[in-house]
């Protein structure tokens, strides 16, 4: 096809509409770096139509003009030259713009009006010898209604273009490009209403367009309109790709009045903001393959997105502060030693077979796994998520729901409290953002599970304490009658004391929360800020930032204790044993084991595991029953199957990652919410809950 | 899991027999849930205690596929109070265990059994949710002493407050029979947790058990609902049963909670509120958005106006249900044509929205977090643009007129607020500003002076 330019890879500067301002546009090509020669003999026509342009030093750059070269500027004829130059040099690449074929009929001898500037051009062009005229004519005629370029990851047309019409040629697609989709409605300035194809557009390829002037360049959905104006005294602007840079001039004056007035308010909120205040469902719902960096599909089956949707619409907070959920976390392999179903050997065994060399324990702290989205100032929430009026923050769990209660003070203290942290750590300036994402455990426990805890584990804990003390002294009063009892006795004695240890076990993790003082808040990962997702960084890396965090708020901050273990240096690894054996016989959860790297492989390229758990022994009470000691109940619970947990922990962590560099990349909600979406469907799967 | 029952009749050794176990021997039999013991910690000329002890290991239960339990897969069907509580499980047991005496029989003292003696049961750890009070409704009318003290959650944490496990002793003379039926029927009823499905079968169960005594008692609605544990259609038949009716006999008007009758009336008030504005609009194709179960719907098939009716939920369950409810699985090409319903989200822009002169929203607002109601307005005001809107919602300022209703509280467990008239009449003013239509507030049901009505209802017009 004519329109491939497939192999074409850039690096371009994409120009938008010039309308004859040459000035302008010598102005913005040299800030671009190129070199411009303009020649003295100007109608020799065989190497250029009066001018040599040459590419920025040692730079192999293009430009690409998106059309609209004439009409209302002061010289429209000088642009051609330059322009048809640069093509004929191949320093630059042209699509037409409908004024361009308006005029191009007009040479042709088409009785056109000569209407929104053509007279001006026409009269321009009058100076000029008929051979150059002839030259014009040769060129316009030649230009190819849009191109495809870098193997299919960017389209331009001058108007724009759906994806269905990307590479295509058809009467039906120039037209689209000359003037894109018009309803055939008229606006109050009697100009026609264009039906915004860029809101519906779901493509991969970036489409860069000119046509409808606007005030600022904006991405919506990966598109951009970099008509900025010039000739109504706005600006030229040129979009480097693949650097996403806009570089622009000033107009020297207002050369033509517009009819519609370029100045609207400037919104609050960005175009693509704006766009995704309102999620379409056909995004989200139905069978799903999500592509991402670290799994090339991720398959989101209907059921479980449709459960999805009924949760992320009732319970979840705006999906614009929801940049991430957490994967689920498998637990090691069940441990061989007979009084215990986890110990550390299994969990360094699963790094150490799959070749991981390194990974860091971390202590696994009791509370309640939460994500917190945290900004300099409301403004920068503004800006950077879009929200207006929501606070300089979020916190939300594991299943995207607020963490406090609906427009509760106490976020608001809890956000400014970690704000004025990272202020004092100079965090904003050392990471050159406004905003940051942690993932984070929240203590206590009983501040979100309380209705967990008085419902099931206070409830079962009283009813065994109720219940368990009188049976015992029956058994007794029988025994002392001289009933041969069974081993009963003995067996009830064991039994309270397993209910008065579970008991003990939920204590740990409850404490009365009154006031803000009462939170304690452990964050582990810093995921994101401005412009990076921190996935690339060691986990070592991770604890040393937020360590440097939680110095400046000892009280509310719990700075992670935790230990490096390197398989080939054998005291590490008893080093870290001795460590959790001393923490879980204190009564701690456990400890978390992750690779040092935050994203890791086995040997055979399979995404490992992000995190592996490690519980205590007492603290597994909680989640296999008071008497899961017993023996004879160990034995039947040590048959565990953590294969689908294991792969639900790896897709999730695919997802959420893949979700945060879209959002990083400042790409359209959707991309990021299908993501975010995914890891809610997946979590509706049934898994064994105590795994 | 523990049941004692103690006499003092003379010889009170007689209760073994009575029982069919013996005083001097500890007797363990296999149940298919887990063990049932039987021993006497007192056995004597003037005391006699006989023990009941049943075993349950939820994690032997879950293993076995043997799954008693109710619905899915949670964490609550490992670490659960059923080991140490006094269930449908215990009931199960004493019918197993004391078989006999459940059923009048005694070999060995034929004519004891028919006899009032002294006998004084004690249930360590008894579940009531209904508190104290639903305890002593259930048992006093039969004319037993109750002693009952209540357990706190954790002493370590008086925040918390109380359990809802009771230790509770119940005296009385009474034929042992007796005392073992009204256990067997009270217990589950009070402890509210069945643990198996229930079927026809426990009917039977209770009408045998319960036969006579629960005709006459004053609680009987209440304690056969319990004990079939709200499964409202079985509840319903043996209501009618206990009546002495037949069973396929009208089964309307049996509902005399006044609450719930209240509810329905007003629901229906506002229902018909709704269709008469609908009407009213002119509109031939109607969208009810949240339609749950599709009561509105089966309201507006009567109307040949309405010549497209379309149900959206957010719940798959709701929508089976509605699918059921409106016959549409066996509804003719027509009727099909005419009424379907599908999945959909109040916060996503859907396309299968727009095109309709008239939507309901019927009690759903409430429903969704104020912070993301801004998105269903763009969703439905911005872009499905329905010529008519009709929105229903609670007009909080009534709440103070409910009975037992305390402050602060909301009339549903999943309301996000409740608003004033004034709220809502300034969230349509916002509404129609920004979306071009205008709206009128009605309000729905009886007005109070001062309070309103209890449920108010606004009518969208696109300008």
């Amino acid at each position: 096809m004519w329109n491939d330019k497939k192999y074409e890879i850039g690096p371009f500067d994409i120009i938008g509409d010039v309308h004859g301002c040459y000035h302008e546009l010598k102005e913005l090509l040299e800030k671009l770096g190129y070199k411009i020669t303009k020649h003295r003999e100007r109608n020799v026509f065989d190497q250029h139509f009066g001018y040599t342009v040459k590419a920025p030093k040692g730079a192999s750059r293009k430009v690409i003009f998106v059309g609209d070269y004439v009409d209302r500027g002061p010289a429209s004829n000088e642009v051609l030259r330059l322009v048809m130059s640069m093509a004929k040099q191949g320093t630059a690449i042209c699509v037409p713009g409908n004024h361009d074929d308006k005029l191009n009929r007009k040479i042709g001898g088409s009785d056109v009006q000569m209407r929104h500037g053509l007279k001006q051009t026409w009269e321009q062009l009058a100076t000029e010898p008929p051979e150059f005229l002839k030259a014009v004519r040769k060129f316009l005629e030649g230009l190819i209604s849009h191109y495809v370029f870098d193997n299919g990851r960017l389209v331009v047309a001058h108007a724009g273009l759906r994806e269905n019409m990307h590479g295509r040629a058809s009467a039906e697609v120039r037209a689209f490009c000359l003037y894109g989709e018009t309803t055939g409605e008229t606006d109050e300035f009697g100009l026609p209403v264009r039906y915004n194809w860029a809101k519906e557009y779901r493509g991969r390829a970036m489409v860069v367009y000119g046509h409808t002037p606007v005030l600022h360049p904006e991405w919506l959905n990966n598109t951009i309109d970099i008509d900025t104006g010039c000739v109504f005294g706005g600006q030229l602007t040129a979009l480097r790709y693949p650097e996403r840079e806009l570089v622009s001039v000033q107009a020297k004056k207002v050369y033509y009045e517009p009819t519609r007035p370029l100045m609207a308010a400037a919104p609050a909120l960005s175009l693509q903001q704006e766009d995704d205040d309102l999620l379409h469902i056909a995004d989200v719902m139905g069978k799903r393959i999500i592509s991402t960096r670290l799994m090339t599909n991720v398959i989101v089956r209907e059921e479980n997105s449709a459960a999805a949707l009924e949760v992320m619409s009732r319970f979840a907070i705006n999906p614009k502060w929801l940049v991430y959920l957490p994967p689920t976390m498998s637990p090691g392999e069940t441990s061989a030693h007979p009084d215990y179903l986890e110990r550390p050997e299994e969990v360094f065994g699963y790094f150490q077979k799959i070749g991981v060399q390194q990974v860091v324990c971390e202590e696994k702290h009791m509370g309640s796994r939460a994500v917190v989205a945290i900004c300099k100032d409301e403004a920068a929430a503004n800006r950077r998520f879009g929200v207006r009026n929501e606070g300089i923050g979020k916190v939300w769990t594991r299943t995207g729901r607020s963490f406090f209660p609906d427009g509760d003070a106490l976020e608001a203290a809890f956000l400014k409290r970690f704000c004025e942290a990272l202020y004092k750590a100079g965090f904003w300036e050392k990471h050159q953002t406004g905003w940051a994402l942690f993932d984070c455990e929240l203590m206590p426990w009983s501040a979100k599970a309380q209705g967990l805890i008085t419902n099931q584990y206070a409830a079962v804990g009283a009813s065994a304490k109720a219940a368990l003390p009188t049976v015992l002294s029956a058994l007794k009063a029988a025994e002392a009658r001289g009933v041969a009892m069974d081993g009963l006795v003995e067996e009830y004695v064991q039994r309270l004391g397993m209910a008065e240890q579970f008991t003990s076990a939920y204590r740990r993790y409850c404490w009365e929360v009154a006031s803000l003082d009462d939170y304690r808040l452990a964050p582990f990962h810093l995921l994101a800020t401005e412009g990076k997702a921190h996935f690339d960084k060691k986990h070592d890396w991770h604890m040393a930032e937020i360590h440097a965090i939680c110095e400046h708020d000892p009280r509310f901050l719990l700075a992670t204790p935790y230990h490096l273990v390197d398989f080939q240096e054998l005291e590490t690894v008893t080093a870290a044993i001795a460590w959790w054996e001393s923490l879980t016989s204190n009564g701690g959860e456990g400890m978390v084991v992750k690779p040092l790297d935050f994203i890791a492989g086995s040997e055979s390229g399979k995404l490992a595991q992000p995190a592996l758990k490690c519980r205590g022994r007492e603290y597994l009470r909680i989640i296999y029953g008071p008497e899961y000691t017993l023996p004879r109940n160990l034995q039947l619970l040590k048959k565990r199957n953590l294969g689908q947990k294991r792969s639900m922990a790896a897709r999730e962590f695919a997802l959420g990652v893949e979700g945060l560099e879209r959002f990083v990349r400042k790409e359209p909600l959707r991309r990021v919410h299908e993501c975010v979406f995914g890891v809610l469907a997946m979590e509706t799967e049934g898994v064994d809950p105590r795994l | 899991m523990l049941l004692s029952i103690t006499t003092t009749y003379q010889p009170a050794t007689d209760l073994g027999y009575l029982l069919g176990k013996h005083p001097g021997r500890f007797q363990t039999k296999a149940l298919p849930f887990g063990n049932a013991h039987v021993f006497f910690p007192e056995a004597n000329e003037n005391t006699c205690t006989a023990c009941l002890i049943l075993e349950l290991n939820p994690v032997e239960l879950l293993k076995s596929g043997n799954n008693h339990f109710d619905g899915g897969f949670q964490l609550e069907h490992f670490v659960n109070d059923r080991p140490y509580v006094a269930s449908s499980f215990l009931t199960t047991a004493i019918s197993k265990i004391f078989g006999s005496a459940l059923n009048g029989n005694c070999k060995e003292r034929p004519g004891l059994a028919e006899t009032h003696i002294p006998l004084v049961v004690d249930l360590p750890c008894l579940p009531a949710r209904g508190g104290e009070a639903l305890i002593r409704k259930f048992f006093e009318p039969l004319g037993y002493a109750v002693d009952v003290t209540q357990h706190p959650l954790d002493d370590q944490f008086t925040s918390w407050g109380n359990s809802p496990y009771f230790t509770v002793r119940l005296q009385q003379t009474i034929k042992l029979q007796d005392l073992l039926s009204h256990l067997f029927v009270l217990i589950p009823a009070i402890d509210h947790n069945k643990h198996y499905h229930m079927g026809r079968e426990e009917i039977e169960k209770l009408l045998d058990k319960g036969g006579e005594w629960l005709k006459a008692h004053p609680e009987q609605e209440y304690i056969t609902r319990r004990y079939l544990k709200n499964r409202s259609a079985l509840a319903q038949a043996a209501i009618t049963r206990l009546a002495g009716e037949d069973e396929q006999a009208e089964p309307e008007e049996q509902e005399n909670l006044k609450e719930r009758i209240e509810k329905a009336k007003l629901h229906d008030i506002r229902l018909r509120a709704v269709i008469e504005q609908l009407k009213a609009s002119g509109a031939r194709s109607v969208l009810d958005l949240g339609c749950g179960e599709g009561k509105l719907i089966r309201m507006l098939v009567p109307h040949g106006q309405f010549e497209k009716i379309r149900g959206m939920d957010i719940s798959i369950r709701s929508l089976q249900n509605a699918q059921r409810r409106l016959n549409l699985n066996d509804a003719t090409p027509a009727m099909r044509e005419r009424i379907a319903l599908f999945h959909g989200s109040l916060t996503y822009r859907d396309d299968r929205l727009q095109g309709f002169d008239a939507a309901a929203l019927v009690e759903v607002i409430e429903h969704l977090d104020e912070a993301r109601l801004d998105a269903m307005e763009k969703v439905l005001f911005g872009h499905a643009r329905p010529g008519t809107v009709v929105v229903t919602t609670p007009n909080g300022e009534y709440n103070v007129l409910f009975e037992g209703m305390s402050e602060g509280k909301f009339r549903h467990s999943d309301h996000r607020f409740e608003w004033t008239r004034s709220q809502f009449q300034a969230w349509c003013d916002r509404v129609c500003d920004a979306h071009g239509y205008q709206a009128e507030v009605l309000p729905l049901g009886d007005e109070d002076e001062t309070h309103g009505a209890p449920s108010q209802m606004a009518v969208f017009r696109q300008l």
